[in-house]
């Protein structure tokens, strides 16, 4: 129980580590970046909705949120460090309010669907009628459906003209992915993590036993803004432009097709499926034979039909079926017995 | 006279036109052991559901050890050390039995600590074979034990149970009502249920619901010879 740190982490420390020295040999780095971005973006929603049980039809405005702030914070600073943490404290504290709102008016899951939903659609008007001069935040025009280019990219900390660009970016997008994702891990096995795992089990429940589910859910929804802001700060620097497309619902309905296609109630499932959906679109986007929208909505209904559970569950039942199901399941029976926990993908 | 651990002042809960809960005026003792009975209907569930915050009552209040608890959200009043057995089970289906009972004891204790005593109530529920399984591919009568060790290991002072011997084995509620007398040591204890058997096995004082209302209240044996009782309830079902 003590201590967060497990034998089987190891191994994923290792593998990611070859995975971000050996991929740039296959994919231009400058491919990759986006795709580790577009992982931590799917990671933010796999975290609240697949294991907090809270489905954001608005998590890109969180994403857009986070960008945007990069992007006026940067321009004003002619620096990226503030402006990396405020991207990330900005849509965290949106979110928190939001999300107040929300679980502390007791309102359904279909409304929190609504209304996540609704406020993308308004941050997407809002800055699309943002063009004219007078929009401004300090020395930053708004731009609207124009969005905001030319701000500050990412520097070194304390070293405004050295920047990181390029395949310095990558690895700053790929070791920033790499500690969101053991940032979740150990979350979730912390008290707080796995009280927000019965919320998703049976929220009368866990209130009966004395917590308070709104502000666990107000704070863990925070947390996954937090996320999705950090990503979208990444993104504005991958892109050197922010556009109010960030807020769109496209891109909102994206990420839910990425969790559901890579795999809900797991760590791996959301990055992947971000990752490898992204990068088939790049794929396709290279030719122009069939729509690429189509594809999308073709492979969104074979997984619902076929694989509802998506691909890591799928690849690691299909795991324990061929190989040695039998001392998988000893060693979990060994892990559990000294440890009495349930583990989780 | 023993300290009151739970009164209700004129509670009434009323869903459209249905009145659920007439204008219940009850008191319980610390340490007491009362039964709730009365027909299908009668409003047991819904007094349950109001004291322990998951209805907030249409009218009248609740008090707790002489505080003021009306309109109080479930988790207030569970942080109280107040424990509900719900009549359909509530537990953390896609988790295991142990965090199930770890959780429910992490409320009010450090991790370990918390792991400690859920063990603990694992053995002395005879949970242990089932203890790494989910819950929702249980029994009915293992989900009521399994229940019945997450009210318990939170060590409340006024434990619910609503029909907690509902699907069991005669050898589960011969050790249900083992954990129940243990209960009462700490805890004042109040059980819906409609097994007389049962009832006389564990209780003294006997309250009747009938259509939302308190009918009787009184020695289990009174309660059982009343006619007008035998009438609404025990002449339908014996
Ligand atoms: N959420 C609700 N909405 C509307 N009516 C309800 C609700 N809950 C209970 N009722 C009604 O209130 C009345 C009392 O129901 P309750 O479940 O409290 O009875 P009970 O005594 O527990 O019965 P049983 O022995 O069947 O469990 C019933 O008429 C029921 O239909
Ligand atoms: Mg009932």
């Amino acid at each position: 129980m003590t201590g967060l740190w497990r034998k089987q982490d190891l191994p994923v420390l290792v593998i990611a580590l070859i995975g971000i020295w050996l991929l740039p040999f296959i994919i231009s780095t400058y491919t990759l970046t986006v795709l580790m971005v577009y992982g931590m973006l799917g990671l933010s929603l796999g975290l609240i909705w697949g294991f907090g049980g809270i489905l954001c039809f608005g998590q890109a405005a969180f994403f857009g949120l986070g960008a945007y702030t990069y992007a006026i914070a940067a321009i004003n600073t002619g620096e990226s460090t503030a402006p990396m943490l405020l991207a990330i404290i900005v849509p965290a504290a949106f979110a928190a309010l939001l999300g107040a709102m929300i679980f502390y008016g007791q309102l359904t899951d279909v409304y929190l669907g609504v209304i996540t939903l609704v406020v993308t659609l308004i941050l997407f008007r809002l800055m699309n009628s943002t063009a004219g001069p007078q929009y401004v935040i300090g020395n930053a025009r708004l731009g609207g459906f124009n969005g905001i280019p030319g701000f500050h990219t990412l520097n070194i900390p304390g070293q405004p003209d050295r920047f990181i660009w390029g395949d310095g970016l990558y690895h700053v997008c790929a070791f920033a992915l790499l500690i969101v994702f053991f940032f979740v891990t150990w979350l979730l096995r912390t008290s707080f993590g796995r009280i927000a795992v019965g919320i998703r089990e049976n929220e009368t429940r866990i209130s009966l036993m004395g917590y308070d589910v709104r502000a666990r859910k107000t704070i863990l929804f925070s947390i996954g803004a937090a996320i999705a802001g950090l990503a979208g700060a990444l993104f504005a620097n991958w892109g050197e432009i922010v556009t109010p497309g960030l807020f769109s619902l496209g891109q909102s309905a994206e990420i839910i097709i990425w969790c559901i296609v890579g795999g809900l109630g797991t760590r791996f499932g959301p990055i992947i499926g971000a990752a490898g959906l992204a990068y088939l679109k790049f794929l396709l986007g290279q030719q122009a034979v069939i729509d690429n929208a189509i594809i999308m909505g073709l492979i969104l209904v074979v997984f619902v039909l076929f694989l509802p559970k998506g691909v890591v569950p799928a690849v690691v039942s299909l795991w324990h079926s061929v190989f040695g199901r039998r001392a998988a399941r000893r060693k979990t029976r060994q892990r559990r017995a000294r440890t009495g926990w349930t583990p989780h993908a | 006279m023993p300290e009151t651990v739970l009164e209700t002042i004129g509670l009434t809960m009323r869903f459209g036109g249905v009145v659920a809960a007439d204008n219940v005026n009850f008191k319980l003792g610390a340490g007491e052991l009362r039964c709730l009975i009365g027909p299908n209907g009668a409003g047991k569930s819904t007094f349950f559901k109001c004291v322990t915050g998951l209805h907030p009552p249409t009218g009248g209040q609740i008090f707790m050890r002489g505080e003021e608890t009306t309109g109080w959200h479930p988790h207030q009043i569970a942080a109280l050390g107040v424990g509900i057995k719900t009549q359909v089970p509530n537990l953390l289906d896609g988790l295991s039995v142990f965090e199930n009972i770890w959780m429910a004891a992490r409320r009010f204790h450090p991790a370990a600590e918390a792991a400690d005593r859920a063990r603990d109530i694992i053995d002395r529920l005879a949970l242990s074979s089932i203890a790494k399984a989910a819950p929702g591919q249980l029994a009915h009568g293992e989900r009521q034990r399994i229940e019945l060790g997450l009210v318990a290991v939170a060590d409340p002072w006024l434990v619910l149970l609503d029909e907690p011997a509902a699907g069991m084995s005669a050898e589960d509620i011969d050790r249900m009502s083992g954990i129940i007398r243990d209960m009462t040591r700490t805890a004042a204890v109040i059980i819906v249920e409609h097994d007389m058997q049962f009832i006389r096995s564990v209780a003294s004082t006997v309250t009747v619901f009938h259509q939302g209302a308190v009918l009787m209240e009184d020695h289990v044996d009174r309660v059982m010879s009343d006619s007008v009782v035998r009438n609404v309830y025990l002449g339908k079902t014996a």
